[in-house]
């Protein structure tokens, strides 16, 4: 082999550089190009925006009851019409809202936290480390879960904290599992060897080489996940196990309307929660699969 | 010689195999099975073999990435199989590693700068200012400019990919460089630029490195002395001119013939071993090689021959050449 001069090659460099973008930018961009996605982003931005701003937005006091307007069909007064107590729906509506996104937000944030370390440790140190940690996957995976909240919820009392809790408990198994896998993978990358060959610590090379490239999963799991405990919640609530009122959450609004002659009689008043319900649950869906199509490398340039 | 830069005595990696549901040891794959061998300081000792041979389970060994399942590897005459995590963490600082796929060897998500400048946050080296100096600096000495600090992995080609590996390598001044298959991925032209930046960074900064390949050619441009593996063992160890002129060992003979000659008129004998490569699961009794060898004695097949100076520096494992 001849020997080179080095400066020949410098221009190497100067090839197109087709995208001076982060991962981030190309994300947004094709993110923006799911229609269903941005749709479903655009509803959760008018959903949140009006449940943190509930206040500001509703006329009636949404524990106000008024006896003589006891179940009136939707009128200029009363948007959604009132309940059997008089209540305005629409404002238990943003106001329930309220409760719903608390509690979706808050049990996935937990649930994810729990889920991610666990799971982070699994796959990152393997070995008996990895199977005692997915044997208490497998055991809390075992429990029918809806009779394992219900149980949990009587024992303790049905407060917000109490059922976020119980949401994070049974949560926390989906992410642990995910996250072990994408740790495992991404074990085996060279970088991953690289970063050792430096000399950088476990948790270093956990939280600054392993997480953020196992990030993208982790997020669509939680958008997902937030619809599937509103869900949840609502179902719980329904039962009466949920947020007890007069506290409004979606599911007790419905349990409220839960009687036949109410829902012959009134039927707009299960309507609305339930149209909240299914299109909160949805746009979380959409916005879900959205972020995993816009950040998964394999679909690039499809749509 | 007063002490040995780099040694390795009867380095062992064996990975179990486990199968059942109790995950009981069926069997183990000798991916490294009793290689000795030195490293003098300043040299480039090339390492060849077949993919599979274990060549790159060696490298990864010496430097713990993978632990060793026996055997002793010292550094300057410290003993660096039993430092404990954190020692060995620090030790790091003088052994670096460049990587064999410069598409995989960068984390996709972090800049170049980031790159450079995290074995010196590692390693408590230099406070801001000065590390970013320093990022420049071997910026500057790989063959890249400043301005491509600011870039991500995947912005880069392969060879200048290749050079922030080296870049990231060169970081923490290290004295040993392992670099395990550091041309294999590249486009021919761009691995002599490659190798020709390995040799002047290896005068420049008085570098030893073990060059593992499977290219022939490029370990003989490269390397002062080269050794063959064959099956997870070091079956000849040689200097450079004396390996290629003079290989010893059937199986090193066999692989050189196999080396393409740029002349279409020359004709040349080759060597075509029958049949595959053994699983290193099973490894033939004796030699490993007697079940391709075509000098097979009988006593190669139960007695394992030991790799024996048979001529001035000139290592070889067979039985062939016990006599001398």
């Amino acid at each position: 082999m001849e020997k080179i001069p080095f400066h020949a090659f410098v221009h190497e460099s100067t090839r197109k550089d087709r995208s001076d973008q982060s991962f981030l930018k190309i994300t947004i961009k094709r993110f923006c190009m799911n229609k269903l996605a941005v749709i479903g982003f655009l509803a959760l931005v008018v959903i949140i925006f009006g449940s943190l701003f509930a206040p500001f937005l509703v006329s009636h006091n949404p524990a106000a009851q008024n006896l003589m307007e006891r179940l009136q069909p939707p009128s200029s007064m009363h948007w959604f019409g009132t309940d059997e107590y008089g209540r305005d729906i629409f404002s238990r509506v943003f106001y329930g809202a309220r409760v719903s996104l608390l509690v979706g937000f808050a049990s996935v944030l937990g649930g994810i936290f729990v889920g991610t370390m666990i799971g982070a440790m699994a796959g990152f140190y393997g070995g008996w480390v990895d199977n005692i940690l997915m044997r208490m996957v497998d055991l809390v995976n075992a429990f029918p879960s809806i009779f394992l909240l219900i149980t949990i919820v009587t024992l303790l009392e049905p407060s917000l904290t109490n059922i976020v809790i119980v949401f994070i408990l049974l949560g926390w198994t989906g992410t642990a599992r995910l996250v072990r896998g994408e740790f495992l993978k991404i074990r085996q990358e060279e970088y991953i060897w690289a970063a050792k060959s430096i000399g950088m610590s476990n948790l270093r090379i956990m939280l600054f080489h392993m997480l953020p490239n196992a990030i993208g999963p982790i997020i669509v799991a939680a958008t997902l996940g937030v619809g599937g405990v509103i869900l949840a919640e609502s179902g719980l609530s329904f039962l009466g196990l949920g947020i007890q009122p007069p506290t409004p959450s979606w599911g007790n609004m419905l349990q409220g309307a839960q009687s036949l002659s109410i829902m012959v009689m009134a039927p707009w008043y299960p309507f609305f929660p339930g149209l909240m319900i299914l299109i909160t649950v949805l746009a979380f869906n959409f916005v879900g699969d959205g972020l995993r199509d816009a950040m998964d490398p394999k679909l690039d340039g499809r749509r | 010689m007063v002490q040995t830069f780099f040694q390795v005595e009867n380095l062992k990696k064996y990975f179990p195999i486990r199968g059942g549901i109790l995950g009981r040891e069926m069997g183990v794959v000798r991916a490294v099975d009793d290689v000795t061998f030195s490293i003098k300081k300043g040299e480039t000792l090339g390492l060849v073999g077949e993919s599979g041979c274990g060549k790159s389970t060696t490298g990864r060994a010496l430097l713990r990435l993978i632990e060793p399942t026996a055997g002793r590897i010292s550094f300057e005459g410290k003993e660096i199989t039993s430092l404990s995590q954190e020692e060995m963490r620090k030790m790091r600082r003088d052994m670096q590693m460049v990587f064999q796929d410069p598409f995989a060897s960068l984390n996709p998500r972090h800049t170049v700068e980031r790159i450079l400048e995290e074995p010196l946050i590692v390693h408590g080296i230099g406070d801001r200012k000065e590390r970013k100096k320093r990022v420049r600096e071997l910026l500057d000495v790989v063959g890249l400019t400043a301005y491509h600090a600011k870039r991500y992995p995947h912005q880069f080609s392969g060879g200048q990919r290749q050079r922030i590996v080296i870049a990231r390598a060169l970081a923490l001044n290290p004295k040993l460089i392992i670099a395990d298959e550091p041309v294999s991925a590249l486009d021919v032209s761009i691995q002599a630029q490659v190798l020709n930046l390995l040799q002047d960074l290896q005068k420049e900064f008085q570098l030893t490195y073990l060059f593992i390949a499977h290219d022939l050619s490029v370990v003989k441009h490269i390397s002062d002395r080269v050794g063959v593996m064959y099956l997870g063992r070091l079956i000849e160890l040689a200097e450079k001119k004396i390996l290629y002129q003079y290989p010893r060992h059937p199986y090193t003979q066999a692989l050189l013939s196999s080396v393409p000659f740029p002349d279409p008129d020359y004709k040349k004998e080759r060597i075509i071993l029958q049949g595959d490569v053994p699983s290193p699961a099973n490894v033939p009794q004796g030699c490993a090689f007697h079940t391709r060898c075509s000098l097979v004695m009988e006593r190669c097949k139960t007695q394992r021959p030991e790799l024996k100076e048979s001529g001035p520096g000139h290592f070889v494992a067979c039985h062939l050449y016990d006599k001398i």
